[in-house]
Parts: structure tokens; C-alpha cells; sequence
């Protein structure tokens, strides 16, 4: 069986949730396997990785270089290519950053790729046989990736759940001196931070959270309604935010932000991961879609296969009506 | 600036409902509604954008067959100036380096100082532009949601990271960047516009055109092939309310209220 590196993202000196993760993706590859941890960074904060990493893993791989003090995934490829031996399986996380340097990766080792991957069933001869996701979650696929001269395979944060596993003790290896000078086409600037927006979706018990299925701008005013009518908030899932419709503040998701409502109406939203990376503290979650395929049945807690547009001002009405009789 | 920007026809979720065919191995393909890949709409209209600023053409270019020459008909209409298929028997089964591999061949025939995909189709991996630039050894950028041309030579690029914050980072042409959704309102196109362009004759570039070798690409190629479809089972599913639509609404109220909602 070919040998398992897990790419390790951090931040601030500690490990991701993923690099945890990545060790229960790989045991599903070969459940022998211990992968490798492969940390790329600079000074103290690369230290305190590697140091934690070793609890967990029982062989870890430092680079340490001066530019890596904030990830360029250009150079960290590069880095790559030169310290991984040849038909390497290599995980990363399918975020921002694994989606930046993975496939270019991929081509570089000779490798195949397979990214998104939400689960493996395990490998039969050379063909590691894996579960992506697609059309927005309505339907899977089982992916067959011929792995005989090696893979990078991108995983879901969050799909694979970490194993208890007792501690590794493991070795620090420093790979540094192997990777010799680099540069790249990419020069990182600057963090721009998001802007706080009118209303702090996430200060709110109840949100009315709506989807494309709002339809146009002006129908907006139906959720504002209903979200007065609570004393709740509007936010949003992305195709409100890509169409203009409502401010990035509103968008719930991995790249807007993370909520903790009691009460979480979905209006409208099909409900890809990426939104439901955003709804944390399991609120008590009601769906309600025309579509009644839509994955956000799968994971809501009550679901109503209707129209938003109808649904939402009567129920606009009827919570004016129990404001109303409260108030006699 | 000279710019390319890669597309694909897809099966167009906002219009669909995409359910498993009877056999179980593959998605309903009869009467779905197919339109461009959404973000690589984005990166047309941001492609028009910048050409629109620095002077220049946009050509864009999909790999595929016949039926494809509809989503280049309306991004001609959009205001690119070329549309240009890629087809060749040779190509079909391709995976995603398949597709790099024959775009790469395509790119080496011109001269372009950028060149744009969509971040992800709907059924793809986020993965052809990346490669793409790793074929070419140009610099790249993924979920690029701002473009500002600098001069002649390099552009200033945000990404989207996470929790809304943007990255923001200078790269050199020719690159390649993968365009996120919003980062524009892609302009309207009209039954008018289509019909402007609808004779407007389409260049088809094959194998022996591009000089890709028939063995490189393919299924015979593919390291990476999709066995089958499925609907997943996640968790226990939602309790779904039956009832008429007044009686759903006095139960959502009712649960609202109940868990803490209505204070």
C-alpha cells in the first residue's frame, strides 16, 4: 500500500479540526495506515504544531520556511514536489486553501486527483473507490481513482469523523534543507477583513434564512416581513448574495457566517454543505421547498414541500394574530 | 489584454430537479434544462469587464460536442467576441487532466495574457483550472472574487477565504484564475442577442487540430471515472408535514413557539 501524507492546515500555532479527520479519511484507505503529517509553515508557530501533531501522529514532517509564514499555495507545491516521494497518497482539506494548490499538485506528482470526497469505501486493487457529491448535494457519486502512481484527494471538512486514538509519541522529522530555494507568480498582500454589515445575523434566536427561492429582489420584503413579525433576522444562503440581493453579512455558510439560532427557517435553500457549514449548535431547523428532493429535507429537522412565496405571508399573518390576541 | 475563458454546458439546477435515472446508474438526462455553468457566466461577464477597461478580445472556448455550441451562442451574445468548440470523438470520457490536457493544447495554439474558468461545475471537482495552470507552469488563483489590472503585466486578485474575508494578493500574466460567483452582475442577454449571433459560424477544433495525442485523453486515459449515481441517505431525514398549507403554518407556529422562538 502506497504511504499516506495528510496535509496540515493551521493557524495560530495549533493544528485545523481537519488534521484530526484526516487521520480517520486515511484509515479508511488502509486501516494499517498511520499517515504521515506534513506542516508547512514558519518560527514558533510551526514549533507548536508540529509539537501537538506529534501526540497524534506517529511520524510528522516539518518545513519551515520564511515565506510560509502565511500560505502561498504556489510555493507549498513546490515544497511539495520536492519532499514527497514518488506514488504518494497526499489528503488535503477541501477549503479555500486545499482548492488553491491541490490540483496543480496533483499534475506536478503525476498523480490523480479526486477532490470533495465525503467518504471512502475502500480500495480494490490500484482503484480507490470514493463518494463525491453533486449537483449542489441532490445526487452522489461513486468515484473509482486509479491510485497506482499515486493521489491527491481533497477532503470535506467535517465528513469524516475523528477517531479516539491513543497518543502517537511521534517523531518530528525536519525536511526543511530539502526544499532549497523557491518563488512564485503569487505574492500574498493583505487580509481584507468582512465588513460588519447592518444587522448581526448572529446576535438572533430565530433566523429566516432564505434561498434562491426567493426568486427576485423584491420578494425579499416577504422574509423581512415574517422576520419582523418574530423579532428574528434575515439571512441568507449565497445565490442571494452572488444576485445582489441582500448584503454578504446576510450569507450563512463557510464563506459568509456562522450562526447559533434556536430556530433556523430555511426558505427557499436547496442546502449545500457549504450553507450548512454556517448553522452551528443545532438549532431546531424547518425547511420548507417546492423542491421536495431538496437536501435540505435530509438534515432539517421539519419539512414542508410548498412555495415560499404563498407560504411565507401566511404564516406572516398568523404570527401577527397571536402577537395581536397576546397584546389584548 | 488578450483572455480566455473556459466553459461548460451543465445541467442547470436552478431549473431541474436532478433524480437518478430507472436504472439507478446515472442522473434523468431526459427533458433536463441545460444552461452555462454558472460561475464561468461570472467569468465571462468579469472577462468582458476587463477587456472592456485595458482593450482586447475574449474568446470562449468549451470542450464538448454539438449541443454545445448553444452556451457559446449566448456568451457571444454576452459580448465575447469569439466562441470556439473543442470535439473530437477522442476527447469523450476525458477526466478532469483530460480536459486540462486538451485545453492546454488550445491555449499553446494562441497568445492569451489571461485566462478564466469558473471556480467548479455542478457536477465537476474544482479542478481544471488549477491543473490547467500547472500544465502551463503559469501562476494561479482559485475562488477569485476581484480583479484589478495593475499595467500590462500583473493583476491585484482577492480571493474569498473564509467567514468573508478576502485574500488579496498580486499575481503575474499570464495566469490563470478560477472566478467565484458574485464577483459581478453578469449582464442580460435577450432572445435579440442570441439571435444576433445566431449564425455567426463556430471554429471546431479536433485532435490533429490541437496536436493532442488520441492516448493522453479519453477514457483510456481517465484515472478518475465515475461508476455510478446515488441519492444518499443522510441522517433520519425531516418529519414532513403533510397537511393543508393553513395547518402547516399553525404548526410551524406552533414549533417556533415552542422551541423558544417567539419571545
Amino acid at each position: 500500500m502506497a504511504r499516506i501524507f495528510a496535509y496540515i492546515a493551521h493557524k495560530g500555532g495549533a493544528p485545523d479540526d481537519t488534521a484530526a479527520e484526516l487521520i480517520a479519511a486515511a484509515k479508511k484507505i488502509d486501516p494499517s495506515a498511520s499517515p504521515t503529517a506534513i506542516a508547512l509553515g514558519w518560527g514558533a508557530e510551526l514549533d507548536a504544531v508540529c509539537a501537538t501533531l506529534r501526540a497524534s501522529h506517529t511520524e510528522v514532517w516539518k518545513i519551515a520556511h520564511e515565506t510560509f509564514a502565511y500560505p502561498n499555495a504556489e510555493l507549498i507545491r513546490k515544497a511539495l514536489v520536492k519532499v514527497l516521494p514518488a506514488g504518494a497518497i497526499v489528503l488535503v482539506p477541501h477549503e479555500h486553501f486545499g482548492i488553491d494548490l491541490a490540483p496543480g499538485l496533483s499534475i506536478k506528482l503525476n498523480a490523480a486527483f479526486v477532490s470533495d470526497v465525503v467518504a471512502i469505501e475502500g480500495v480494490e486493487g490500484s482503484g480507490l473507490k470514493v463518494v463525491r457529491q453533486e449537483f449542489g448535494g441532490q445526487v452522489s457519486a461513486h468515484v473509482r481513482c486509479d491510485v497506482l502512481l499515486g493521489a491527491v484527494v481533497t477532503v470535506r471538512p467535517g465528513a469524516f469523523k475523528p477517531l479516539e486514538s491513543a497518543a502517537a509519541n511521534g517523531t518530528v522529522v525536519d525536511k526543511s534543507a530539502d526544499v532549497g530555494a523557491l518563488a512564485a507568480g503569487r505574492r500574498y498582500l493583505e487580509t481584507v477583513i468582512a465588513e460588519a454589515g447592518d444587522v448581526d445575523i448572529t446576535k438572533f434566536n430565530v433566523l429566516v434564512s432564505i434561498g434562491r427561492g426567493i426568486q427576485e429582489k423584491d420578494n425579499v420584503a416577504i422574509a423581512q416581513e415574517l422576520a419582523d413579525a418574530l423579532g428574528a433576522a434575515v439571512s441568507c444562503s449565497r445565490p442571494v448574495v452572488d444576485a445582489k440581493w441582500l448584503e454578504k453579512s446576510r450569507q450563512v455558510g463557510s464563506s459568509g457566517k456562522t450562526v447559533k439560532p434556536k430556530v433556523y427557517l430555511a426558505c427557499g435553500i436547496s442546502g449545500s454543505f457549504q450553507h450548512l457549514a454556517g448553522i452551528k449548535g443545532s438549532p431546531f431547523l424547518i425547511a420548507i421547498n417546492k423542491n421536495a428532493k431538496a437536501p435540505i429535507f435530509q438534515v432539517a429537522d421539519v419539512g414542508i414541500v410548498d412555495d415560499i412565496l404563498e407560504f411565507l405571508p401566511e404564516l406572516t399573518n398568523k404570527v401577527r394574530e397571536l402577537r395581536s390576541v397576546a397584546a389584548k | 489584454m488578450e483572455i480566455l475563458v473556459c466553459a461548460r454546458r451543465v445541467p442547470d439546477t436552478s431549473e431541474n430537479e436532478i433524480e437518478l435515472n430507472s436504472a439507478g446508474n446515472d442522473i434523468e438526462r431526459d427533458e433536463l434544462v441545460y444552461s452555462i455553468n454558472e460561475p464561468d457566466n461570472y467569468a465571462v461577464e468579469e472577462a468582458l469587464q476587463i477587456a472592456g477597461k485595458a482593450g482586447g478580445q475574449v474568446t470562449v472556448v468549451t470542450v464538448g460536442g454539438e449541443d454545445d455550441e448553444e452556451i457559446l451562442r449566448r456568451e457571444m451574445a454576452m459580448g465575447a467576441n469569439q466562441g470556439v468548440l473543442i470535439s473530437d470523438d477522442a476527447f469523450q470520457g476525458s477526466d478532469g487532466k483530460g480536459i486540462a490536457t486538451i485545453l492546454k493544447a488550445f491555449v499553446q495554439k494562441g497568445k492569451y495574457d489571461l485566462i478564466l474558468t469558473g471556480v467548479q461545475a455542478e457536477d465537476g471537482g474544482a479542478q481544471v483550472g488549477g491543473m490547467l495552470a500547472a500544465m502551463l507552469d503559469y501562476p494561479f488563483a482559485a475562488l477569485v472574487n476581484s480583479i484589478e489590472v495593475l499595467d500590462g503585466k500583473k493583476l491585484k486578485i482577492g480571493r474569498e477565504i473564509a467567514g468573508g474575508n478576502r485574500e488579496m494578493n498580486e499575481i503575474d500574466l499570464p495566469c490563470v484564475l478560477s472566478i467565484q460567483t458574485g464577483i459581478n452582475e453578469p449582464r442580460y442577454v435577450g432572445m435579440r442577442g442570441i439571435r444576433a449571433v445566431a449564425s455567426v459560424p463556430i471554429p471546431t477544433h479536433g485532435a490533429s487540430d490541437l496536436g493532442v495525442d488520441p492516448r493522453a485523453v479519453g477514457e483510456s486515459a481517465a484515472k478518475v471515472k465515475r461508476v455510478d449515481y446515488f441519492v444518499p441517505t443522510l441522517g433520519k431525514g425531516a418529519e414532513m408535514l403533510r397537511g393543508s398549507r393553513e395547518e402547516n403554518v399553525d404548526k410551524v407556529l406552533e414549533l417556533v413557539a415552542a422551541k423558544g422562538g417567539l419571545k
